[in-house]
Parts: structure tokens; C-alpha cells; sequence
């Protein structure tokens, strides 16, 4: 094998930058905004807005592992993160409070639901495939709002935060935060190894060239259906961190506008690395926040009529520079970082 | 004919009021190389297609081992040994030639559905591939991205994509088709080591190639088997002559 390694294409690198130190400098940053948000004199603002940073991260990993490896664009992801607050929401109205019986729940029923929808939608191709899904998740999204004893329209407050084994753990954001981030970083370990393992590689393999993957044994339909499993119940955990920051459920969690931002974050962050996405969802959160501040600061020469009438349209704006990096960044963030290590 | 590998009764496969195949019975023995000619259009493709079961058939049967492969979908054929090329080159380009052919390993030995442990690093699977690989001389390659691969070596790869599924018969449509004189004397190189190892049926349109390689030919013109014999007898068949072989061809 070791003339094999000589013929490896070399790859010229700038010395100390890797790709492969995103996803830990990523995950060290969350690990230790905890310590440094005090600095900012609004620790739990910055720690509610970074926690649902990382709740959309898992969501948007989980879309990026059938859409980014699978080549499945989903566009009714949100009805998982759906199935997953209503797990949530549904049990805890009939007084079973513990995340150990109400993530379990959820997933199964992601799992279902994944199953079923998937099996019919994985039968068809390319933009029928995107309807199909988006159908499905529709229909979900009128059921809920139709749920009466469940808040139809309206949703449901919670009575609290889950409990998990019976104790309050996640009370405090700040426990709430670290029960995030491991659920984040588990998601996105098992993630990396499915990618990598045996089954990966035929979904990826699936996506290049279904036609050779038929013609050397393999049936990919049964992979594919397989991963949209996988990711709707990692979308469905999403799902219950969601109702249990917000304290709060309703059929807005599954609208198929969040479907679309969910795409879009993937996009944004880089199709098919798995951190990506969770940089996707980071950039995507963070400039939907900060925005109108940015765009009101930066027009200070304008006059304060204009100021605030800019401030208050700021999807003017947010529209277009998400084109914009869509364009001109191809392979989103993470493109942009891959093609930084040759500069 | 009962020990044919592969039988064909009375094939059919129709568009519309076009006949692309039209009642093709054709026997194919054990061990041999078995070429099937003709001209440009006759339904070559369609019958490998066919046979492969990436396309179904209107009427007729598809006997392989014995056992009636007529309705079952490709990736079943394969598991029972039944192996293709494509005429136009299929290979997976975002991976490197050893992973193309361990994918292929990898599909007949143990489960795929395994979610833990990096399939890239599993031994089994590489060591065969890269003997695979060794069969058709693409062995120094085996770290290249297929997508970068020469045309001629993306030949090479199916090939060995093929043989890595360990197929009792491997269907080969037009392996040396826009190779250059040095790429396509490799192939059939390739070739005459695999022939007798196992059974080929071999689609071509390079005559030296077929006349020097294959143990019968059959000719399809228009979709009907117009003859099936040694390569001797082809060459002579005044029939195959007027339809296909230019007269001067055939000094």
C-alpha cells in the first residue's frame, strides 16, 4: 500500500488551518459561551438565543443528512420538529411530565410518521418528491391546528419544563443550555457515524449514481427510507427542545415556512458536512436577531424616519443577502472555509 | 440447452408499434465468451438492458441458473450473479476507484445496514478491492477520485466494479467504446485473462476485438438473432455479410 500513498493527490495547505478544526472550534465555542456570557451583561438573553441556535442546529444537521448526503430535499421537515413540541405538549396536558417517557414518544412517533410519509414520498423524484413532502407536512400542520382540546390555532402553554426522572433538571436555562448542547453533540456524533459507516456510504453512493448502486446489488430506496427515519427523529428531538424552551406549543412550529428555513439554513452553511448546517442555522438565527439593530446603526447618516422605517422591514434586506451569499458563496459557509485553506 | 447459463426464450420488448427486441432466443454456455454484434440500432443495448433488468420485457423469458429472473429487479440479478457494464461510463465520481469497487464488495459480503464504524478503513473490503483493481491494471490508481480518471481507466474501474460483485456472468456493453488504441489493447487484455474464469456476453463494435476474444458470436439486426455461431462461421454466413459485415470488412 505504500505506493498507493504516493500517488495520494497533495493538497497544499496553509499552515495551522484545517477544515477538519471547524466543527471542534464550533462545539468549543458553544461549550464555553456559558462561562463568557456574564461579560455581556445580559447572560440569559445570550444564552436563550444560543440555545435556540442549537436547537435549530440539530434540526437543520438532521435535514442536511438526507439532503446533503442523500440528495432528499424534504420540504416538510418542520412536521417533525411539529411531532416532537406535541409529544411534548400532548403528554404533559395529561400530567406525564418526564422527558423519559415524552422524548421516547416522540421519537417513535417521528419515526412513524417517517416511515409512512417516506415510503410513499422516496417513490417519487426531484421536484415531485418536494411536493409530496410538503403536502405531508401540511396536512400535519391542519391537523394540529384543528387539535381543539389541544389549542387548535392558539397552541398550549406548558405547565413547566419537562422533568427528567422525576427531578426539575432543566428548570434553569442554564441547565437547559447543557442539556442542549449534549443533545446537540450526540446528534451530530451519531450523525458523523452514520455518514462514514457502511450504511452511509452506500446513501452517499446512492446519491452520485443510483443506477450503479442498483447495478452492483444494492436497492436504494430501502437506504434512503432508512435515512429519512433517522433524520425525522432527530428533527423530532429538536422538536422537544423546542417546546421546552418556549414553554409553549403550537401548530407555528410545523409551518411549512419553517420547512423552508430549515432548507435554507442547510444551504447557507454548506450542503453535506453536518456542522454546516449548524453554522447555517447560527448565521441564519443570529442575523434574523440582530438585523434590524445592524441595519439602523449602519444608516445613521439617514434620517430617523428612514432609520426606522428600514430597522422595522428589515426582511428587505435579509432576503436578498441571503441570495446574495447563496450566489456568490457556493457551498455556503462551509465552501467558503474549504476554499480558505488553499489561499 | 439445458445447461446453458443463460437462456433467453422468445424475448420481447416493444415502444409503441416499434420493435426494439423482437422474439430473441439465444442460449449462452458456461465459460465462454459469448459476443453479440450488429449494427448501430439493431437492440443491443435494449437486450443487455434486458437482461440486467434495468429495462422489463413485453414478453418472453429470462432463465439464469436454472431460475426465472424474467420479473425480478436489477439488484436482486445482481445477487444472484448477474453483473453489467454501461456502454456509457457509470462510475461514482466523487469516489476514489478503491472505494467504487469496495462499495461493489461491500454489497455482497454482510449487512449495509450498519450505522457504526468507518466503512472507508474495513480491510476486507479494500484488500478485495484492490485486487480487483490489480485484474485490470488500476491498482497505482486506486486513491484517485473516479471522477478524475482517464476515460480509458473508467473502463477499467466498471470492469473491475463488475468483477467485484464476483459474478457468475458479467454483461459487458461495449467496454472498449471511445478508448484510444493503447486503453482499449488493455482491456482486452483484461479480457482474455477473465475469459474462462467466467462467462461473459460481450456487446462490441470493434470486430478485431470480437474475432479475436469471443468462443460464439450472435448477430442482431433490427432486433431479431439473425445467426449465432463460432466466429469462423459468422465471418462466412452470407446472410450476416449482406446485413452487416461491409463487404469490405470481410477480406
Amino acid at each position: 500500500m505504500t505506493e498507493l500513498a504516493q500517488t495520494q493527490p497533495v493538497s497544499v495547505r496553509s499552515p495551522g488551518w484545517r477544515p477538519e478544526l471547524v466543527p471542534i472550534v464550533l462545539f468549543a465555542a458553544f461549550a464555553a459561551a456559558p462561562l463568557l456570557a456574564p461579560a455581556s451583561g445580559a447572560e440569559g438573553y445570550v444564552l436563550s438565543l444560543l440555545t435556540r441556535v442549537m436547537i435549530f442546529g440539530i434540526a437543520a444537521m438532521s435535514l442536511d443528512l438526507i439532503l446533503g448526503y442523500g440528495a432528499l430535499v424534504s420540504f416538510g421537515h418542520a412536521a417533525f420538529l411539529g411531532i416532537g413540541a406535541y409529544a411534548v405538549g400532548i403528554l404533559a396536558s395529561h400530567g406525564i411530565e418526564d422527558a423519559l417517557i415524552q422524548v421516547p414518544v416522540a421519537l417513535i412517533g417521528s419515526a412513524l410518521f417517517a416511515l409512512v410519509t417516506g415510503a410513499i414520498s422516496l417513490r417519487t423524484k426531484g421536484v415531485y418528491f418536494i411536493m409530496i413532502t410538503l403536502a405531508f407536512g401540511q396536512m400535519l400542520f391542519f391537523l394540529a391546528t384543528s387539535l381543539a382540546a389541544y389549542g387548535g390555532d392558539d397552541g398550549m402553554t406548558l405547565p413547566s419544563r419537562s422533568l427528567v426522572g422525576g427531578f426539575p433538571l432543566l428548570k434553569s436555562d442554564a441547565a437547559f443550555y447543557w442539556v442542549s448542547l449534549l443533545c446537540l453533540f450526540g446528534s451530530y456524533a451519531f450523525s458523523r457515524s452514520v455518514v462514514a459507516s457502511r450504511f452511509g456510504r452506500v446513501l452517499r453512493g446512492a446519491k452520485e449514481n443510483p443506477a450503479r448502486m442498483e447495478a452492483i446489488g444494492f436497492h436504494p430506496f430501502r437506504y434512503q427510507l432508512a435515512a429519512y427515519v433517522i433524520s425525522g427523529m432527530i428533527a423530532g428531538l429538536a422538536g422537544c427542545l423546542m417546546a421546552n424552551q418556549a414553554e409553549f406549543v403550537s401548530p407555528a412550529f410545523m409551518t411549512w415556512q419553517r420547512s423552508g428555513e430549515l432548507i435554507f439554513m442547510v444551504v447557507l452553511g454548506g450542503l453535506g458536512s453536518l456542522h454546516g448546517a449548524i453554522i447555517g442555522a447560527a448565521l441564519f438565527l443570529l442575523l434574523e436577531e440582530f438585523l434590524p439593530e445592524i441595519l439602523h446603526g449602519a444608516s445613521f447618516m439617514m434620517d430617523d424616519a428612514f432609520r426606522s422605517h428600514l430597522a422595522e422591514n428589515w426582511k428587505m434586506v435579509f432576503g436578498p443577502i441571503l441570495i446574495l451569499i447563496v450566489l456568490f458563496a457556493r457551498g455556503g459557509i462551509m465552501g467558503l472555509l474549504r476554499r480558505g485553506r488553499h489561499g | 440447452m439445458a445447461e446453458n447459463l443463460l437462456d433467453i426464450r422468445n424475448l420481447k420488448k416493444t415502444y409503441g408499434a416499434l420493435v426494439v427486441t423482437d422474439d430473441v432466443s439465444l442460449g449462452v454456455r458456461p465459460g465462454e465468451l459469448h459476443a453479440i454484434i450488429g449494427p448501430n440500432g439493431a437492440g443491443k443495448t435494449t437486450l443487455i438492458h434486458q437482461i440486467s433488468g434495468m429495462l422489463g420485457s413485453n414478453s418472453g423469458q429470462i432463465l439464469f441458473d436454472g431460475q426465472d429472473i424474467t420479473r425480478l429487479p436489477m439488484h436482486q440479478r445482481v445477487r444472484l450473479g448477474l453483473a453489467r457494464s454501461f456502454q456509457i461510463t457509470s462510475v461514482l465520481p466523487g469516489f476514489s476507484a478503491l472505494e467504487n469497487v469496495a462499495m461493489a464488495v461491500q454489497a455482497r459480503s454482510g449487512s449495509s445496514f450498519r450505522f457504526f464504524g468507518n466503512a472507508t478503513r474495513e480491510d476486507g473490503l479494500n484488500e478485495q478491492a484492490l485486487e480487483c483493481l490489480s485484474l485490470v491494471g488500476l491498482a497505482t490508481r486506486a486513491r484517485v477520485p473516479a471522477g478524475l480518471l482517464s476515460h480509458g481507466e473508467k473502463r477499467q474501474l466498471e470492469l473491475a466494479i463488475g468483477l467485484a460483485t464476483k459474478p457468475k456472468l458479467l454483461l459487458l456493453d461495449e467496454p472498449l467504446a471511445g478508448t484510444g488504441h493503447d486503453d482499449s489493447q488493455r482491456v482486452v487484455e483484461t479480457l482474455k485473462r477473465l475469459k474462462g474464469q467466467m462467462t461473459i456476453v460481450l456487446i462490441e463494435h470493434d470486430m478485431d476485438a470480437v474475432f479475436s476474444l469471443a468462443d460464439r458470436v450472435s448477430v442482431l439486426v433490427y432486433g431479431r438473432l439473425i445467426a449465432t455461431d463460432t466466429p469462423e462461421r459468422i465471418r462466412a454466413n452470407p446472410e450476416v455479410r449482406a446485413a452487416y459485415l461491409g463487404e469490405e470488412e470481410m477480406v
